[in-house]
């Protein structure tokens, strides 16, 4: 199934993070299932095409992206991107064999920790997931806040557990991103970008941009950080059956936990998206 | 053609498969089974996805007598499927509705045999029965074309090919009980093997047929926006027959009860059942079973000297006696999030706790198990008890205020994450409460389960129930209950104790003022106003607005 979805094809996507492509290099990548071929020259100009010739690139947030439509809006803006005192850098690109919805719903999840993320964001017996709020903004982005949760490890800068808060916030249907308390600050947040490549309806590259504050921080041990906790979720999500996210409400079981996600998926039957779902 | 396929019995693995403690993956059709052997013995085939974000169950973990998913640690019961714990709502009982899909399976022949909708006897096995199982040989190439295959096999082994799915299958093959088993697996091993490579080679060369498509069930749906209406109130739903009764301590009879027909449904440590007499009375008693323990339930029973023909009927009752009883219902669940749960037993009041002790040990949390009793001769479920080793401490033969010393030490230290679970004799439960309100322990962390209801309740007073969801006005006359009038009136509201003890006719209550005469609820959860007992409490207002 090729994507026709509107919403996605006239939409920006990250094919390739910019720190992999050598002066004088090509990669080559899949987006909705077609090739893609990224090519950066000698003097470092980016340029993308696909089967029927040069496709709209930007070079932004590190990334490389292209529109396999017609561009309707342009990339989302970040200003935490921009925050002299952030480490603005790639948590690694990570191939993973589900849809990139199942990512996003992995992502907005507080119930996994204390089982999936064992002994960094979450520990048993502490299970309990607080209720909190959710909200379609009018800006058409999903809000969740008052997000709270007990984590023995929240950050390699963390020095023993602390309770942290959550806020998270859906762009567009496959980028997400979260705001996560800063065990040195009382003010100031973390905040962790998935930009998700959808390879196919069963198969995505998870891109991340992490903007940390600086403190006690290097950007060696904050990709560490990142690959620990993202290689505890790729074999789970691997494991989900289907791999497409289901949008029939009836199809899976949700909880009160789930609000998040039960909103993500009322918000993409509304969106029409289908690419990587299963419709009812 | 599938469906006939559907109704046949295949081999889906080995008994050796089956390890304890481990859950082994299994696909026939299409389908994939999880496969896993509890501590008893049972055999459970599942449909291998939790029903909560469709991970696999092969990745949980088998503790022997539940499978614990991966993802979010959903608990699900052995032989039920049913799930008994969710841990991001520590205080919920899950619905009774959420329950995976299970399989017909039975183990027979060295083989664990399945099928999405088998019925029927297995086939008959002949001289071959109770042979030896073959080494199983997956196979790259439809069944059907290895079933023509192994028709030239020229050894007197029985065959059964699993179609795992349309392109690839399992052999599965039976000798005769033969001394010479190594040397028989071994040769076979190795001739199944080349006729492996020689099908595989074919099946290469013709296009493969599409991939089984299996139906995902729907889950069921929760929950209605408007009440049926149904004469329901008390139902007894489930035939039982006693299959083991014996006195277990002075007064004390326990009874092992077993389904006549189908298969007991789950049950949460903290349920109880109504069990329904010949005589017209209907009871409630505590289960007292472990976790994964449902092929029956046990309660026990304490003979009560005033007994009003509940308990000396049940006392009276033989081996063989059948029984109705209700479904499990769960108003005292129990959370298995904190760092410490203590368990304060009086009497007879120990069952619910036992069960919650039991799935407290079997999971490995930290609790504490005080039993109260009059003596030595009192103590019940002593096996049982004996297991919990230093988390239980007996107390025997203790004055009122001795009692009330024990349970001040008990309840001295609050913690955030501390939990305490009480049940016994009101006295004791009215002292343990006070105490615990006066140590600073908070409503949210104490859970109380009272026998029964001892406050002189007043039945005075007409008032008005406006039903807001089934918009309709009716008027509760004194004398009568919101339950009864709701009953009269086809409103299905259910119902167990009906005397403001058990919970189970909760109601929320959208407006109006309640004269609580239950002891169910807890102090803050009275004053809050927004929740009420229909059995005994009433109005104070002249309407009340409930949310049925």
């Amino acid at each position: 199934m090729l994507c026709n979805d509107r919403i996605l094809l006239d939409d920006w996507h990250v094919v390739a993070d910019l720190d992999h492509l050598s002066k004088g290099g090509i990669e080559k990548t899949v987006l909705f299932e077609q090739p893609i071929t990224v090519t950066r020259s000698d003097t470092g100009v980016i340029a993308c095409s696909d089967t029927t010739g040069p496709l709209p690139c930007q070079v932004k947030y590190g990334f490389v992206w292209i529109c396999p439509g017609t561009p309707g809006r342009d990339i989302v803006h970040i200003p935490e991107a921009f925050d002299e005192d952030r480490y603005v850098i790639s948590g690694g690109s990570f191939g993973v064999q589900v849809s990139g919805l199942r990512v996003v719903e992995n992502f907005l999840d507080m119930g996994h920790f204390p089982f999936v993320h064992a002994g960094w964001l979450g520990e048993e017996p502490h299970t309990e997931v607080r209720p909190y709020q959710v909200e379609v903004t009018r800006d058409d982005e999903i809000l969740a806040t008052e997000c709270y949760f007990h984590q023995p490890v929240a950050s390699p800068t963390a020095k023993g557990g602390i309770e942290v808060q959550y806020t998270y916030r859906v762009y567009r249907s496959y980028s997400v991103a979260l705001y996560k308390t800063n065990p040195l600050f009382d003010d100031r947040m973390d905040y962790i970008v998935l930009f998700i490549q959808p390879v196919g309806p069963e198969k995505c590259v998870v891109h991340s941009m992490l903007c940390y504050m600086k403190r006690e921080m290097t950007r060696a041990r904050l990709r560490w950080f990142m690959q620990l906790i993202f290689a505890q979720d790729k074999p789970i999500l691997e494991n989900q059956i289907p791999r497409r996210l289901p949008l029939d409400p009836r199809a899976e079981t949700p909880i009160r936990a789930d609000k998040a996600a039960i909103v993500y998926r009322r918000w993409l039957r509304e969106h029409n998206v289908h690419y990587g779902a299963t419709v009812a | 053609m599938l469906h006939s396929l559907y109704q046949q019995w295949f081999p889906i693995a080995s008994s050796t498969d089956l390890v304890p403690r481990h859950v082994y993956q299994a696909q026939l059709l299409g389908r994939e089974f999880a496969v896993w052997r509890a501590d008893d013995g049972y055999v459970n085939v599942w449909e291998n996805r939790c029903l909560h974000r469709g991970v696999r169950l092969s990745i949980g973990i088998n503790d022997g007598r539940e499978l614990k998913c991966q993802y979010h640690g959903w608990r699900y019961t052995n032989r039920t499927a049913g799930c008994t714990y969710i841990p991001a709502h520590p205080a919920d009982a899950p619905a009774r509705t959420i329950c995976n899909n299970t399989y017909p399976a039975q183990e027979a022949h060295g083989l664990i045999w399945a099928g999405e909708e088998a019925n029927g006897p297995l086939p008959d096995l002949g001289a071959h029965a109770n042979g030896i199982v073959l080494r199983p040989i997956p196979v790259h190439a439809p069944a059907e074309m290895v079933e023509t295959t192994l028709q030239s096999y020229d050894q007197d082994i029985l065959f059964f090919v699993q179609p795992c799915d349309s392109d690839h299958c399992i052999i599965r093959g039976i000798a005769k009980p033969n001394d010479d088993r190594t040397v028989l697996l071994r040769q076979h091993s190795f001739a199944l093997g080349e006729l492996r490579d020689q099908v595989e080679a074919h099946a290469a060369l013709v296009e493969a047929p599409a991939r089984y498509k299996p139906v995902i069930a729907r889950v069921a749906e929760d929950f209605i926006d408007i009440p049926t209406l149904t004469k329901e109130g008390r139902t007894a739903d489930l035939p039982v027959t006693i299959t083991a009764k014996d006195i277990i301590a002075k007064g004390i009879a326990r009874l092992r009860l077993e389904p006549l027909k189908c298969a007991l449904p789950t049950f949460q440590p903290g349920a109880h059942v109504d069990v329904h007499l010949q005589n017209g009375l209907v009871r409630q008693y505590s289960l007292t079973n472990g976790p994964g323990e449902t092929d029956h339930y046990t309660i026990g029973v304490k003979l009560e000297p005033d007994s009003r023909g509940g308990s000396s009927t049940i006392h009276a009752l033989n081996l063989g006696d059948n029984l109705a009883i209700s479904v499990p219902r769960n108003n005292f669940p129990l959370r298995r999030d904190a760092v410490e749960t203590i368990l304060i037993a009086g009497g007879i009041g120990m069952t619910p706790l036992l069960s919650m002790a039991r799935a407290l040990n079997v999971q490995g949390l930290p609790f504490a198990f005080h039993y109260f009793v009059q003596s030595d001769a009192h103590i019940a479920f002593r096996q049982e008890i004996g297991t919990f080793a230093d988390a239980a401490t007996i107390h025997k033969g203790l004055s009122p205020e001795d009692t009330s010393t024990k349970l001040s030490e008990i309840l001295a230290e609050p913690g955030p994450a501390r939990h305490v679970y009480i049940c016994g004799p009101g006295p004791m439960l009215d002292t343990a409460r006070e105490i615990a309100g006066r140590t600073g322990w908070s409503d949210t962390q104490i859970h109380f389960e009272y026998f029964k209801n001892n406050t002189q309740r007043n039945t005075s007073g007409s008032f008005k129930i406006e039903l807001a969801r089934s918009a309709m006005t009716l008027t509760v006359p004194e004398g009568t209950s919101i339950l009864n009038v709701l009953h009269e009136n086809g409103i299905n509201m259910s119902s167990s104790c009906e005397l403001g003890a058990c919970g189970t006719c909760r109601c929320t209550v959208i407006a109006g003022e309640i004269d609580h005469q239950d002891v169910y609820l807890t102090d803050s959860e009275k004053a809050a106003g927004n929740a009420m007992m229909t059995c005994v409490s009433r109005a104070r207002s002249d309407r009340l607005i409930l949310d049925i």
